[in-house]
């Protein structure tokens, strides 16, 4: 996994189509990654799959930088199954406007995966057919994995070590 | 035709074929399934959460605990998510022991789905079979780390201790006797004609909806699409091996069983190898900020145990950024993704669970089908429910 970013056939193609979105150029321990404007995302995850054959979605997923803005980074990462070679691509979602497109109308994996996000961060997908908690109960309050959810869990005393 | 009214029914979450807690609400016309609404987080237990508030070594045992029918693969993709991120190289011993376990954890997990998914279908016998030679695996993960099934054995940078005496001769013994019990399993189902009318035809997905829905692993491979992360972004050294990668045809259920059954031979043949290349050698990585130091130094020296200390107290530091490492595990690509932040505990730990993945492709798989088929389809999946919910 020799392939620096700038030398990287996805992220040549995606400079010449999407300069304006392009956000960051990351390369790290051989793994590329690539950070666009939130509006362009379906539209670069479109030109990726059909242009440069990123065929698998492998998973969706978030991160919350808790205290910065924007807040969340939505991570997607494709791989492609006739080149045999990763991409990830970030996009930042703002904590006031915690919603994104959807990605099921390119990938039908999509579909679980988002709903995970949305159930344990709280960052909506605009277009997903079945927007639903999937591993808390329907009656859940909160997102777990957000980094201001205590680790017990709400109305809890923070753990404070063992006591003996 | 008359017509008819649909019924909703609701199968699990304590259903002896769904493998764990796994709740389906079925529609069905009839016998005939219209919509299969699955319900999963019975077995939450924020594994991802949970990982942000403790050390890189402390979530090792967490991992045990996702798909806990092979728990060296989840170890594996885990240490070596983490040694890239710190950008360590492994000991060439240290690697094919990791691989020499992890392909007999592939046959453990392959047993189980083996002799469930024959159990499912009414064929008993395999059950009974296949479980005798997984209590053969399930002894040398005992021997190797005292645990049958949370094995906790892999350390970022090696393995926890070196292997015990006589190891290479229970592998060998394995090697000698799993291909005639597969040898049995076959004759027990292949052409056997129950088995074939309940597997041939049932649960087809082709190849582009495969990708579509995200399905990987040897159910990826069933469909015709000849992918194996061992072979195509090698890692723990499979490059050195030689193993063929199955792949199905007519994208259904007995084509997926052929395709299970030919990666457990290519199991053993990879096992085979790696115990001819063992050699003696240093079993952790030159890195003493990251590897704990031998036990006699912890004992006998005072360096030795604060050094102990420090990394069993307070860790190790790992650079800032971020990796994505995954494993070909027995159900299908199983990923950790990691963000550091600089510190001593990971900032996010994902894991991608191959099984949850491949269960959003279950009413695409069985819509149409016969109720009796959906127990089938779930078999053929090999779901884990401990790695869907986490």
């Amino acid at each position: 996994m020799t392939n620096m970013a700038e030398t990287n056939r996805a992220v040549i193609r995606l400079k010449e189509k999407f300069a304006s979105s392009l956000l960051e150029i990351k390369e790290f321990r051989g793994e590329v990654t690539v950070t666009v404007k939130k509006e362009d995302v379906i539209a670069v995850c479109t030109c990726l799959r059909d242009e440069l054959g990123y065929n698998l979605l492998t998973d969706v997923t978030a991160i919350d930088y808790y205290g910065k803005t924007p807040r969340f980074m939505v991570v997607y990462n494709l791989y492609s199954i006739p080149a045999k070679d990763r991409l990830r691509v970030k996009t930042p979602v703002e904590e006031s406007d915690a919603s994104i497109a959807s990605a099921t109308c390119l990938w039908n994996s999509a579909n679980f995966l988002e709903r995970e996000v949305y159930d344990l961060f709280g960052i909506t997908f605009t277009g997903h057919p079945d927007l639903r908690r999937i591993l808390m109960t329907d009656d859940w309050v909160g997102h777990p994995l957000r980094k201001d959810y205590p680790l017990q869990g709400p109305d809890r005393e923070p753990y404070k070590g063992r006591l003996s | 035709m008359a017509s008819t009214e649909i019924m909703t029914v609701n199968m699990g979450p304590q259903h002896p074929s769904t493998h764990g807690v796994l709740r389906l609400v079925v529609e069905l016309d009839g016998e005939v399934i219209q919509k299969i609404t699955p319900h999963i987080g019975y077995l939450h237990r924020g594994v991802e959460k949970l990982s942000e508030h403790r050390t890189y070594h402390q979530a090792l045992p967490l991992t045990d605990r996702l798909d806990y029918l092979a728990p060296m693969s989840n170890n594996l993709g885990y240490v070596l998510a983490v040694e890239k991120l710190l950008g360590i190289e492994v000991p060439e011993r240290a690697q094919t022991i990791r691989v020499i376990l992890a392909e007999l954890t592939r046959l453990k997990s392959h047993l189980v789905w083996i002799a469930c998914h024959a159990l499912d279908i009414g064929a008993m016998t395999v059950f009974i079979y296949a479980f005798r030679e997984r209590e053969k695996v399930m002894a040398l993960y005992e021997k190797i780390s005292g645990a049958r099934m949370t094995s906790n054995y892999f350390r970022v940078g090696g393995l926890s201790s070196e292997v015990y005496d006589g190891f290479e001769k229970d592998v060998q013994e394995i090697v000698d006797t799993f291909p005639g019990h597969f040898d049995t399993y076959e004759g027990l189902l292949t052409k056997n004609t129950i088995w074939v009318q309940r597997t041939v035809g049932n649960g087809v997905i082709s190849a582009e909806d495969a990708i579509d829905y995200g399905i990987t692993g040897p159910a990826l491979r069933g469909s015709g699409v000849d992918w194996d992360l061992r072979r195509d972004n090698p890692y723990s050294g499979y490059e050195k091996y030689n193993f063929q990668v199955p792949v199905g045809k007519n994208c259904d259920t007995y084509d997926r069983y052929k395709v299970r059954l030919v990666e457990m031979r290519e199991a053993v043949k990879i096992v085979k190898q790696a115990l001819d290349s063992l050699k003696p050698g240093p079993i952790l990585a030159d890195a003493p900020q990251v590897c704990y130091p031998p036990k006699e130094d912890v004992y006998n020296t005072i360096e030795g145990l604060i050094h102990h200390f420090k990394i069993a107290s307070e860790g190790f530091p790992v650079p800032e950024g971020e990796v994505y490492q995954s494993v070909e595990a027995p159900k299908g690509e199983l990923g950790f993704y990691l963000v550091s932040d600089g510190g001593t505990k990971p900032y996010r730990m994902r894991i991608r669970p191959p099984s949850f993945v491949n269960l959003g492709a279950i009413e695409k798989m069985a819509k149409g089908a016969m109720i009796a088929d959906l127990v089938a389809v779930i078999g053929t999946l090999d779901i884990v429910l401990g790695e869907i919910d986490r």
